[in-house]
């Protein structure tokens, strides 16, 4: 069980004040703390459980620069058993079109049996980098899945609908699966993986190598401007020292008569 | 003149909710630019629901066939490539729900049109569109136009349109039948998997609790289990606390759990993602408690506290507790 795992380094906003650029077309990354996609890191376990159970090799891969090379560092640690960084220079001038099209011909060249994408990235949350790759590459695909079994040659899959609501299916491999979070529990990186990471293999290759250029890569969608959400009155605050606070609450709760 | 192509989505005999508002979008951009709307249906025994939103457009293309009961997004895509082929309508418009994240890319690839995904809401300009979208949970709003091309797709966010009819339409119905051209399937569906239901049904509760990823640890969740406690509510919560198994999955609220409506929700440590708030749109009074004054739930919320729910969760767990001794 070859498999083939799509990762993307993205920054922590909780607690931040987000800072739009100059141009107007993303915020400021320079002072932010960057971290693996959940997604990915689930996507991520999950190819390292199925090579447990049925062999194979996991191979992870990201478009970005080196200061992305952290998150298939990290992979490696999890488990993956060698790492591709494709270095396309600034990747902000791509759409989800160019970076699949990237990923796809990086794939093509790869043996695999299963591809894993991440549902939604957590910075520009897209959501299509996945599905549009199976459709280069051709590949059978599921969406936004929360388990997989591999019987005979195929996987069993569980989709995620709405309302708690799953959809089991059989897909033929190879396939392209678009992991959720919640399918199985990442493990922790151990002082081990990461000593073993350090021997492992990290190839970093360019479009040139890819027989890409930018013609072929140019987006079909142009980010106009990026902007603070509009003001909206808002949630009313509750100010003032705990107790204060204590007492709104309950005086809130009273009125809406949930407090006996 | 110029077609909007509508998507229908329906799910065991029902025509879901997001169709309606897809219809609404399209009507209006209908009646703004002099273009129509056409609406797609395709599964088995789907007659009736073209019946419900005749009145929403002016064609509806109906492709009725045994191969189509169970929804694939690769048959979708083939027979929705050909009408876009035949038609080039100037926007396709898909739901942005489970089945619309699959069908759209790989839909756009196809096509080779743009896509645009989780639109909140579409502006015409000059000959072609603006879609304002959402980046980092909301956190950021972001205004994409397309590159020439002879029309785009665009999914849309559940809930964002109203479930309105707008203008008076009244639709040629067009049966269409199911392309003999083969399409090989390589999935096929199994069936359908409900979420084991629990002790408690929180759609039912009056006041509810809800803890997010904020908590931190596992034993923290103990805390909010106090305060509800203390409260007598319920407790539910955010998707991250069902991933790492903390909570069982018939606690969760949002769109890939519950919908709630209780009289008060008291969201901790939530950061207020759409996909969450989603579920508590039937909520009287949502009381927010959260650390970050820059937290997206604190523009949905009635009333919120910026504070660290570990100082604060304690004094009104005490607070209540001394209200009901009297
Ligand atoms: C404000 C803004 C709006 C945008 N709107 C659009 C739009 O409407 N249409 C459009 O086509 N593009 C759009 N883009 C561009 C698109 O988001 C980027 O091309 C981006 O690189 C794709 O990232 P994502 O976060 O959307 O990925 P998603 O599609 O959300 O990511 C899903 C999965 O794909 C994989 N993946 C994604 N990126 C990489 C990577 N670099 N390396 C390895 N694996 C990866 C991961 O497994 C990830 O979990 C927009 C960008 C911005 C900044
Ligand atoms: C297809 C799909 C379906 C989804 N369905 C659902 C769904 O049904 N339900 C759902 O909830 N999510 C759903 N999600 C996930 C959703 O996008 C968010 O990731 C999720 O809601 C975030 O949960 P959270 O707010 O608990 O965590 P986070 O976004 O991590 O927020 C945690 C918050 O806690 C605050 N905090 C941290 N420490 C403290 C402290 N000490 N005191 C006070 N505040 C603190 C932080 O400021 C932050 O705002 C879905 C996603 C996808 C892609």
């Amino acid at each position: 069980m070859d498999i083939v795992v799509c990762v993307k380094r993205v920054p922590l906003t909780e607690e931040v004040d987000l800072v739009i650029d100059e141009q107007k077309k993303g915020i400021k990354k320079d002072q932010l703390a960057f971290v693996l996609n959940d997604w990915d890191n689930y996507a991520i376990e999950e190819a390292i459980i199925l090579k447990e159970k049925h062999g194979g090799e996991v191979v992870a891969i990201t478009v970005g620069s080196e200061d992305d090379e952290e998150v298939l560092r990290r992979s490696l640690a999890m488990g993956a058993d060698r790492a591709i960084r494709v270095d396309a220079g600034d990747i902000r001038r791509f759409d989800s079109f160019g970076i699949s099209k990237i990923l796809a011909r990086v794939v093509k060249d790869l043996p695999y049996d299963l591809v894993f994408t991440g549902v939604l990235a957590d910075d520009d949350n897209g959501g299509m980098v996945g599905i549009m790759m199976a459709e280069e590459l051709k590949l059978n695909h599921a969406c936004m899945v929360t388990a997989i079994e591999i019987e005979d040659g195929k996987a069993r899959t569980t989709s995620e609908l709405e309302g708690g609501l799953g959809e089991a299916s059989l897909v033929e491999l190879p396939a392209l699966i678009t992991i959720q979070t919640g399918i199985n529990e990442p493990r922790y990186v151990s002082i081990l993986g990461i000593r073993k990471a350090a021997k492992k293999e990290l190839k970093i290759i360019n479009l040139a190598d890819l027989g890409l250029s930018d013609e072929k890569l140019s987006p079909k969608t142009i980010v106009e401007e990026v902007y603070l959400p509009p003001e909206t009155e808002g949630a009313q605050m509750l100010t003032g020292d705990p107790d204060t606070i204590a007492s709104d609450f309950i005086e809130i709760l009273t009125k809406k008569g949930v407090m006996e | 003149m110029s077609e909007i192509f509508v998507i229908v989505e329906h799910r065991l005999g029902d025509t879901r909710d997001i169709t309606f508002e897809m219809l609404w979008k399209a009507g209006e951009l209908a009646q703004k630019l002099s273009y129509t709307v056409t609406a797609i249906i395709l599964g088995h025994d789907v007659k009736s629901l073209a019946e419900n939103i005749s009145d929403r457009a002016d064609k509806i293309i109906i492709f009725d066939d045994e191969r189509l009961k169970n929804f694939n997004a690769d048959i979708h895509k083939e027979i929705i490539y050909t009408l876009i082929q035949e038609s080039k309508p100037a926007l396709t418009l898909i739901g942005n729900t489970s089945w619309g994240m699959e069908l759209a890319p790989c839909l756009s690839v196809k096509t080779d049109l743009p896509l645009a995904t989780d639109c909140i809401d579409i502006t015409p300009k000059d000959n072609t569109f603006i879609a304002q979208r959402q980046m980092f949970n909301g956190k950021i709003f972001s205004n994409i136009s397309f590159a020439k091309s002879e029309g785009c797709l665009l999914t849309i966010r559940a809930g964002v349109f109203p479930k309105d009819k707008i203008g008076d339409r009244k639709a040629q119905i067009i049966q269409q039948d199911f392309p003999v051209t083969d399409i090989p399937v390589k999935k096929s569906f199994i069936e359908f998997v409900e979420t084991a239901a629990g002790d408690v049904d929180i759609t039912q509760a009056e006041l509810l609790i809800s803890v997010g990823r904020g908590i931190g640890e596992e034993e923290n969740i103990s805390l909010i289990k106090e305060l509800a406690e203390a409260l007598g509510g319920v407790v539910s919560c955010s998707r991250p606390i069902v991933d790492k198994n903390w909570l069982p999955k018939y606690l969760q609220v949002g769109t890939s759990g519950k919908s709630v409506s209780p009289k008060v929700y008291i969201a901790v440590g939530i950061s207020g993602a759409f996909q969450h708030m989603a579920g508590t749109s039937g909520a009287g009074v949502i009381i927010a408690v959260n650390k970050d004054p820059k937290a997206p739930i604190f523009r949905t919320a009635d009333y919120g506290i910026v504070d660290d729910l570990f100082k604060i969760v304690p004094v009104l767990k005490d607070k209540i507790l001394e209200v009901k001794k009297g």
